[in-house]
């Protein structure tokens, strides 16, 4: 408990480099926070901030989490395959899932007069085009599971052939 | 049951050493808030099953976040300076003294906008996936209880709210943004400048506080050995000071080769889908999902335009013959007429223009040099130029251009491009094009240009 840096330890609960970074980056953001306090959409800014953290930790991550859940406990009595089929389900998904939280003011047409505006064009092709992607994704990672489902069962049978 | 694992402390270096249990002052406070825990808690804890949430794996993620987003970083400060803050017409203009140190935007290399904007637009969507990774492999740490054993822990907790929210506010506006959905009814400009500084700050106190539990992590499994760990061979790491790795793993239904696989594939889905808005040629059209990758019609106009004629409230009947450009040089005023430009000496160049959305083309522009205007006005040596479009409003309805932006031999006022005349979309009668500048300070439909002097500059 002698020296400043143990009673700093002891008191704050860790040594001063962490003390200083941790408060220069709180300082900073309060900084930016009063700056924009004086705007009339400030409201709007810091709802959008603490929303973004709400809307993944507390609503997207549950919901991906949950259809998972839900697909394991489907695919669960397949367990047994050596080739996961589970997994040639979770990719495209996922992949598809991701293309529609990145370009989903495309697909689901929330600009269409700032788009129009600025590039002259509608929104109407994203939509089928996802769909497609999304269409091209699945069937892609089923033929690759049929092709490995097929490796396998020949590198079995191999296998059997050589026993007997 | 409360979980009998190491108690977690405030990260590596600064980690405590003294205090085994890991409480700050005051230590009654601590302990007692540790020991009530509320309800449900303890089940959340039993309830996360993966078996590859653990420090290498959040480490991986967190060394590609940790390589590439301070690229990000950089090249959105550099597209701010790319908008001339020294004229104020970067936004946001007043930004008190988080205020770069301001220098004229070279105009060489042609193509280095294009490759700022474009780099920090595809980086910033590339790694989506891995944020979205690493939020994953971290998050049991949201329902832990206690949520803090110190004052240190309380602090370090506020900062990832500003990491977090900074990162998810970053890539949310922009996103939104290149595609034209202002959802937010705020400022984007205001928003994902400031915005960038909430991130930033709390991304160092993030790294500094938790570089050596990185290193530590990445040293504690070799990579390659990883990578050719099957899913089967599969198995959790031990238990962690962070409480990363979970209490009750279930077996492993993907490897951690598969597990950076799906990352880096996401990350890889999303650069093939992007990388077309920034590229010519039939390539163009892979950017299958975004506004710029297609192409507004055929023909030598048909590239991406960036406000209509329409949206722009120009209107035709001011674009016709009775157009006039009107040059002033101090006192001196000048009025040209389109045959009276095409008179003059034309001069080709084939330029980017990039826009801050993240996509660029390259065109072949022909028209008048603006340094031969600005000789033409009186003002062969210019301190600046201001440049008027018929557009009667918007926040980029006259631009200013730097002297060497004015003077660089391939700066002009373009009337043609490839070889027919400009689209009224594209600025007919007359639009600036200047090397490496942001599409928005191109203007166009140009009215009037205005050369300042030294003198009055």
């Amino acid at each position: 408990m002698g020296d400043p840096t143990s009673r700093l330890r002891a008191g704050y609960g860790a040594g001063s480099r962490h003390l200083i970074v941790v408060t220069a980056a709180i300082v900073l953001a309060g900084w930016v926070a009063l700056r924009l306090a004086g705007e009339a959409t400030a409201g709007r800014m810091l709802l959008w901030f603490l929303g973004a953290v709400i809307a993944h930790d507390l609503v997207l991550f549950p919901l991906y989490a949950t259809a998972d859940r839900v697909l394991r406990a489907l695919v669960r009595h397949r367990a047994g395959n050596r080739v996961a089929l589970l997994n040639h389900l979770r990719v495209p998904a996922l992949a598809s899932a991701l293309l529609l939280l990145v370009f989903a003011p495309g697909i689901l047409r929330l600009g269409e007069t700032t788009h129009l505006a600025a590039t002259g064009q509608d929104q109407h092709p994203y939509l089928a085009r996802w769909l497609q992607l999304t269409a091209a994704l699945f069937v892609l990672s089923a033929l690759t599971y049929a092709l490995r489902a097929l490796a396998r069962r020949r590198q079995s049978s191999g296998k059997r052939s050589e026993r007997a | 049951m409360a979980t009998s694992r190491p108690g977690p402390d405030a990260g590596g270096i600064d980690a405590p050493t003294s205090d085994a249990d890991g409480y700050g002052t005051p230590r009654r406070f601590w302990r007692a808030l540790d020991r009530h825990r509320p309800p449900g808690v303890d089940a959340a804890d039993r309830s996360w099953r993966s078996p590859l949430r653990g420090p290498w794996l959040t480490a991986v993620y967190g060394t590609a976040l940790l390589v590439t987003l301070p690229l990000v970083i950089v090249t959105g400060l550099l597209d701010y300076a790319a908008y001339g803050p020294r004229f104020d017409q970067a936004f946001p203009s007043d930004v008190g003294w988080l205020r770069l140190p301001t220098f004229d935007w070279p105009t060489r290399p042609s193509w280095l906008f294009r490759v700022t904007q474009g780099l920090h637009v595809t980086l910033g969507i590339v790694l989506i996936p891995v944020v979205l990774g690493k939020l994953w492999s971290v998050i049991p740490k949201l329902f832990n209880w206690p949520p803090a054993r110190s004052l240190a822990q309380v602090l370090e907790r506020l900062t990832l709210l500003l990491l977090v929210g900074g990162i998810l506010f970053q890539i949310a506006t922009g996103l939104l943004n290149i595609q034209y959905a202002y959802l937010f009814g705020f400022d984007f400009y205001t928003a994902h400048y400031f915005g960038a500084w909430i991130f930033t700050g709390a991304f160092v106190a993030h790294v500094v506080v938790k570089l050596p539990r990185l290193i530590t992590a990445l040293r504690s499994r070799p990579l390659g050995a990883e990578l050719r760990t099957p899913r089967a061979a599969t198995r959790p790491e031990p238990p962690d000071p962070d409480d990363l790795v979970a209490a009750r793993p279930g077996p492993a239904t993907v490897s951690r080769r598969g597990a950076v696989g799906l990352v880096g594939g996401g990350a890889l889905l999303l650069a093939a889908l992007t990388v077309g808005q920034s590229l010519d040629g039939p390539l163009r059209r892979t950017a299958l999902l975004l506004p710029r990758g297609r192409q507004p019609g055929p023909g030598p106009n048909g590239f991406p335009v960036n406000r209509t004629i329409a949206a722009a409230g120009v209107r035709p009947e001011q674009t016709g013959p009775d157009w006039r450009l009107i040059l002033r040089g101090g006192d001196r005023t000048v009025t040209l007429d389109r045959p009276g430009l095409l008179a003059m000496a034309q001069h080709t160049a084939a330029l980017p223009i990039s826009c801050v959305e993240g996509w660029s083309t390259r065109q072949t522009w022909t028209g008048v040099r603006l340094r031969d205007l600005a000789a033409l006005a009186g003002v062969a040596d210019p301190a600046a130029a201001r440049v008027s479009s018929l557009e009667r409003a918007g926040l980029f309805r006259t631009a200013m251009l730097a002297p060497n932006q004015v003077l660089d031999p391939d700066s002009l006022l373009a009337l043609r491009v490839n070889g027919v005349d400009l689209s009224p979309d594209h600025g007919y009668p007359a639009r600036v094009i200047v090397p490496a500048l942001p599409g928005v300070h191109c203007t166009k439909w140009v009215a009037e240009i205005d050369f300042q002097g030294r003198a009055d500059g």
